[in-house]
């Protein structure tokens, strides 16, 4: 088991003859994940690395005997509103977001769409997710040889908002023998598709998961709605979160990494994340290396 | 991205929201003059990117013009929250009934903006929310629905406004609203909106930001309030240094090699990605070490940009040596990160094994990097060095403690 995505997934890549798109799609495939479609309008025909490319989305999952199961999409900022709808009104459930510099609005709208069709999004500005050894979906991880050398199969859930640290995390609890059920880049910004407590419900009911590690930065309350959501429901999976950024706490209004860190307001801090983190359990570490040690800890106190 | 007050109203007045009569003061004799035109009593206040205006005594009452003259002289030193004024915004003073709060914003819990509205404006929005949470209504609306003014009734409403209030306060607040989407705001505030003794709105303050991504987008409107393409508009405004930097990452569009931030140490950092870079910072302080910059690689930047930032770096008076650190990088290629960051200590006319402290960047294409690391006799790293001890290794070659 695993969440979102495993053998069977297939997606598309929307914009798959873009410079980027085209290195995501050979190394999704060289991982073994099936990508079974490419959309860029004007270019139906063509194919990248053997994957038929699509003038639209309605086409590839015509191709695909009606049913896709996700999509990347890697265009354009001025182009991702359109080509999420697009994804959405075709029938696709888990669309993943790498783009980056979109304004909140149309994130906004994307996400509300999604929710009126019972489509999940991921991102934006993400590298997507992956069940080590089943599918690799979006940039994560890099070149396949890359991914395999960081991710390896087991039970801790990664959940981070940086693409990079999501690979940094993996490969330290790999190092330390500890493999991943699913990692799920969720992204930078400052409104996404899906945070930390609404993956928590499926980490939760993934038997393969055992805890869980969280990349977390200063903006937002993402955390404090994670924090929230792990007491109300009295969660069964130990979490171990690093905290980046602290710095940020004497620097306020100043933007730093991703459109979504920035300190505004007291709740913004580190300071306060941490112990709201704290009071709801979650144990924060200050060095990335600290994480497969704490998850043993809280493992071990658990039995 | 702020804008000041004048910016604001000028801004509320395109879309026709009642505004005192009002002019922009750059000297004493302008101060005079606008109150003279509009006529005394007077309220001048300090335009500058901070709240606390009135506690610092930025905002002061003139009733001849004269004395309106004397409070510009007195305003204009004044420094609100290290942000200094940039003109002193000259209005007619109204007899008033009763202060209002309506403010849009993002909630990225929501994912929607949400609407907030007070009968108790004047102070502190977040403290009315929790001594009086009756008179405080917060009202979520959607991006892909018509704004319509039920929408901002019933948020008024729901504080207990009633009457020819709620009436006259309906077409406002529902401008506002389309106002915060149709510029792709963050913050679009009101505080006070007031009600006159004769029964008429005017809005008094207006707090207004923007969202930096949509800059692009509303280029013909910045332009026309007067707001430069290179003003930031963060806590600070941006240093000659940090423009260079943007200027190299803006010259290539293949990666990130910029984000550049000015602090005042002796270590030079070429450090990334987003997330890699704040743990990285982190780590350097924690070992005692005082970073000269902030900066961000990422999105397998070309060799040049990368040469162009580390340069740059290298320039600054007071940096003695670069660490140059990564989390495990993904697309970005180490070997090509290894060579740029190479060129431009050379072009710098430094020793790459001199200069670098330590080059800790695994992932992609590392054995390349690692061979033409080694060529050059730099001290690199691999992943079974965490960041943190990259970092480590990096300050004690800084010969302090």
């Amino acid at each position: 088991m695993s969440i979102l995505v495993d053998q069977n997934t297939t997606f598309i890549v929307q914009g798959i003859t873009g410079r980027e798109a085209v290195n995501l799609t050979r190394d999704c495939l060289d991982y073994g994940s099936k990508v079974v479609g490419g959309v860029t309008p004007g270019r139906a025909g063509r194919d990248v690395y053997g994957v038929p490319v699509f003038d639209s989305v309605r086409d590839a999952v015509k191709a695909n005997g009606g049913r896709v199961d996700g999509s990347v999409i890697s265009v354009p900022p001025g182009f991702t509103r359109d080509a999420a709808f697009e994804a959405i009104e075709n029938g696709i459930r888990l669309i993943v977001i790498v783009t980056e510099n979109i304004p909140r609005q149309e994130v906004a709208q994307m996400v509300e769409l999604a929710n009126l069709r019972g489509a999940r999004i991921i991102g934006p500005n993400c590298l997507g997710l992956i069940t080590p050894g089943e599918c690799k979906m979006g940039g994560i991880g890099g070149p396949a040889a890359n991914t395999k050398q960081a991710y390896t199969r087991g039970n801790i859930g990664i959940m981070s908002r940086s693409g990079g640290m999501t690979t940094e995390i993996a490969s330290t609890l790999t190092a330390a023998g500890f493999g991943q059920s699913t990692a799920v880049s969720i992204g930078g910004d400052a409104i996404i598709g899906t945070t930390y407590a609404e993956l928590m419900p499926l980490f939760e009911a993934d038997p393969e998961t055992k805890a869980i590690a969280i990349y977390s930065e200063p903006g937002g309350r993402m955390e404090a709605e994670l924090a929230e959501w792990v007491t109300t429901h009295r969660s069964r999976l130990p979490i171990v979160a690093f905290m980046a950024g602290r710095f940020m706490d004497e620097m306020k209004g100043m933007r730093f990494g991703h459109a979504g860190t920035i300190v505004e307001g007291k709740e913004d801090t580190t300071a306060a994340k941490i112990e709201r983190m704290e009071k709801a359990g979650i144990s924060v570490a200050e060095r990335i290396e600290e994480i497969p040690a704490l998850i043993q800890k809280r493992l071990g106190e658990k039995r | 991205m702020r804008f000041y007050e004048y910016e604001s109203k000028a801004l509320f007045a395109r879309h026709g929201l009642p505004l005192s009569a009002r002019g922009l003061a750059h000297s004493r004799d302008d101060a005079r003059r606008i109150a003279q035109e509009i006529g005394c009593p007077v309220v001048l206040k300090s335009q500058v990117l901070s709240g606390g205006r009135m506690k610092a005594g930025a905002v002061k009452f003139a009733s001849t013009p004269d004395e309106a003259a004397a409070h510009y002289d007195a305003i204009v030193p004044i420094v609100v929250n290290g942000q200094a004024c940039r003109a002193v915004l000259v209005e007619t003073k109204s007899p008033i009934a009763q202060e209002y709060y309506v403010g849009v914003t993002w909630d990225g819990r929501a994912k929607k903006p949400v609407l907030i509205f007070s009968d108790m404006g004047g102070i502190d929005i977040e403290e009315v929310a929790e001594k009086h949470p009756e008179h405080v209504s917060k009202t979520h609306f959607s991006t892909i629905l018509p704004i319509t003014p039920r929408i901002a009734k019933e948020a008024i409403g729901a504080t207990g406004v009633t009457g020819d209030a709620l009436n006259r306060l309906v077409p406002i607040v529902h401008e506002l609203m389309k106002m915060f989407l149709t510029y792709d705001l963050t913050l679009a505030e009101i505080n006070p909106l007031v009600r006159l003794e004769d029964g008429k709105f005017m809005v008094l303050d207006g707090h207004v930001d923007m969202e930096a991504e949509a800059r692009g987008k509303h280029k013909k409107l910045l332009e026309e309030l007067g707001i430069r393409p290179d003003e930031t508009r963060q806590a600070r405004e941006a240093t000659p240094f940090e423009l260079r930097g943007a200027e190299i990452n803006a010259k290539d569009h293949r990666g990130v090699a910029g984000n550049v931030v000015e602090f005042d140490g002796d270590l030079g950092l070429v450090i990334g990605a987003g997330g890699g870079s704040l743990t990285l910072f982190d780590a350097v302080r924690k070992h005692g070490g005082r970073p000269a910059n902030y900066c961000e690689i990422g999105g397998n930047p070309s060799v040049g940009k990368a040469k162009e930032l580390t340069k740059l770096i290298l320039s600054k008076p007071g940096v003695e040596k670069i660490a140059v650190m990564m989390n495990v990088v993904s697309n970005t290629r180490v070997d090509i990160v290894a060579r740029g960051v190479i060129k431009g200590c050379i072009e710098a006319g430094k020793d790459p094994k001199d200069v670098i402290a330590i080059f800790r960047i695994p992932g992609a294409w590392e054995q390349e990097g690692f061979k033409i690391l080694s060529k050059y006799g730099v001290d690199y790293c691999d992943r079974s060095v965490s960041m943190y001890e990259a970092a480590g290794k990096a300050v004690a070659k800084m010969g302090r403690k």
